[in-house]
């Protein structure tokens, strides 16, 4: 295991769920509870430092039990190390603490995801839609059970008939 | 009408309380202004809800969306290959880079090694990529607060390059050269020529932008300290290339972890100091004159040899043995029509595109066409920080702002 998954995997022993290395990357699954804890670890623990934010993003295994899987990137400028962190919620109460008390670039990348995915984030300052509009009723367009073409909502808008010649 | 009326009696003294006549009252109150999502200099279709006291920004509220085309979407329903297409429509100023990028990171789902010489033509490419972005972002830059005159000069010399590309795949702006393990053809030697023209004659034009910018009084004061930020807060916004590097954090993907032919070429990386956007525009003049540095010396170092991989599973034929050669031809086909098959697995890969890291996270349960990807686009983290780089100036300044991290709609919006 790599030394970053075993220092986490020994200050989080409930939380910590399991840890890949694949490709160079190294991948940390955490419990939704352990996860605010686990990231303020990572953000203020010196042999963490992990200061910067990658990117936050979200996958959809529809036939798991906990449906979605929330995450995180992080990089340390200073240590030149770089982990993501992950987390399972199920669909009944997809839910997740927010980490823009840790990395503000968080603000506008969690809003993305539950705009494309439908997890909300708790104590998030402005958890709104960001790329769709706000009347968007369609639901969550990367689920995997929405449907490419979307499901109508454009062809139900009026347009200027054509002006006859 | 009402407006005139509205005007006359908020700024008119009242004559049946003639004190007031030493302390006339004047109407404040807060106004918002919808900046977009047509304005001209918002380069594309971004909107901005400004919350103004008088002329100073209170608070500003980014609505994107406008360019929204689900690209993360149809990705999960084509092939690998079929989405390099797609990428260039992402940041439209500079597809080269976004097919670099995407194509090293499908690269490194496969573990896929690719030759030395293609690694070499894709690092020029990059960086003359690099100079189409950066001219671009000059002109523009300096069109939205006024000065116009640069902007012709820009856009002259990108023409060069422009066509340049046109020649090299036959298209200016929607390139899709790249490939996943090579790129899809060598550069001619009239075009190396070309581009060894075009390093002489570029260097001294580079000094002649910063001539009509830096000896520019307006421009100077419209840039030197607006939009500040410190580095601790641009690495917390996640803010990366020059928009992250004028703050005074050296953070370049190309030097931390250095990919294809860079780690063979000496150059430097520009940091900034003060984080405004004087030092952002600095770094991004700095970076040509090194951009040039890098091609001079991938030309030098560039050995003959093939420029695709060869791993028959994964990498596209030479398009003259599909013609002629039947294995060749069923290769073609089933790479087309079902796309190679990807190991299981998940990965995320960042390249230090212009504007900075432009990264892509794929998840692959194997088969055909990636389950989930996901794009990290650098002009949607920096509009990100937008209210808090722009509380406190003044309208005007909101242009100068959302200019300085050269944002892209195709890109932020996907």
């Amino acid at each position: 295991m790599h030394q970053l998954a075993r220092r986490i995997e020994e200050s989080f022993s409930v939380g910590f769920l399991g840890a890949m290395e694949w490709r160079g990357d190294v991948a940390v699954t955490v419990t939704r509870d352990a996860l605010h804890e686990v990231a303020k670890f990572l953000r203020y623990e010196p042999g963490m430092d992990f200061d910067y934010i990658v990117h936050v993003s979200s996958v959809d295994w529809p036939d798991d039990e906990e449906r979605f899987e929330v995450v995180w990137e992080f990089y340390s400028i200073r240590k030149r190390h770089r982990i993501r962190l992950k987390t399972r919620v199920p669909e009944s109460d997809c839910v997740v603490d927010s980490l823009t008390d840790l990395w503000k670039g968080a603000d506008f990348m969690e809003r993305e995801v539950y705009d494309m995915m439908g997890i909300r984030f708790r104590n998030h300052p402005d958890l709104r839609r960001i790329l769709l509009p706000d009347d968007f009723t369609e639901g969550y367009p990367l689920r995997k059970d929405f449907p490419l073409r979307g499901k109508g909502w454009r062809d139900t808008f009026e347009f200027l008939d054509e002006v006859p010649r | 009408m009402a407006f005139e009326d509205q005007r006359t009696t908020v700024y008119k003294v009242n004559p049946e309380h003639p004190e007031s006549e030493t302390l006339p009252t004047l109407r404040t109150e807060e106004l918002l202004l919808n900046l977009g999502p047509q304005h001209p200099s918002t380069h594309g279709v971004l909107k901005v809800i400004l919350e103004l006291e008088g002329e100073r920004l209170v608070k500003s509220t980014p609505v994107l969306g406008f360019l929204h085309r689900g690209v993360e979407k149809l990705a999960e329903d084509g092939t690998y290959h079929q989405f390099i297409p797609h990428t260039d429509r992402l940041d439209y100023v500079c597809a080269m880079y976004n097919n670099f990028a995407y194509c090293r990171a499908v690269e490194k789902l496969l573990d896929l090694k690719v030759p030395d010489r293609a690694e070499y033509l894709r690092t020029i490419v990059a960086e003359v990529q690099r100079i189409i972005g950066h001219q671009f972002w000059l002109g523009a830059q300096a069109l939205d607060i006024g000065a116009m005159t640069v902007f012709f000069y820009c856009f002259r010399d990108r023409e060069i390059l422009l066509d340049w590309f046109d020649e090299l795949c036959g298209a200016r702006l929607t390139t899709s050269w790249y490939r996943i393990g090579g790129v899809e053809r060598d550069l001619t030697p009239g075009l190396i020529d070309k581009l060894k023209q075009f390093l002489d004659y570029f260097p001294p034009k580079i000094t002649e932008y910063q001539v009509f910018l830096e000896k520019n009084r307006i421009w100077l004061g419209r840039t030197k300290g607006v939009a500040v930020i410190s580095a601790e807060d641009a690495v917390s916004f996640g803010l990366s290339g020059p928009t992250l590097r004028g703050s005074g954090v050296d953070y370049d993907l190309r030097k931390y972890e250095p990919y294809s032919a860079y780690p063979k070429c000496e150059f430097s990386v520009p940091v900034g100091k003060n984080g405004d956007t004087y030092d952002r525009y600095w770094i991004r003049v700095m970076e040509l004159y090194e951009s040039v540095k890098i091609i001079r010396q991938c030309l030098e170092q560039m050995q003959d040899g093939p420029v695709m991989a060869d791993v028959p599973s994964v990498t596209l034929p030479p398009k003259s043995r599909v013609f002629t050669n039947l294995e060749s031809m069923i290769q073609q086909f089933k790479l087309f029509s079902q796309g190679f098959q990807a190991p299981p697995g998940e990965i995320y890969c960042g390249t230090e595109a212009h504007k900075g890291e432009l990264g892509f996270y794929i998840v692959s349960t194997g088969g055909g066409k990636p389950y989930r990807l996901k794009i990290r686009a650098p002009s949607f983290i920096h509009m990100g920080a937008f209210d808090h780089m722009s509380r406190g100036y003044m309208i005007s300044d909101a242009c100068t702002i959302f200019g300085s991290y050269d944002v892209v709609m195709g890109e932020c919006d996907r």
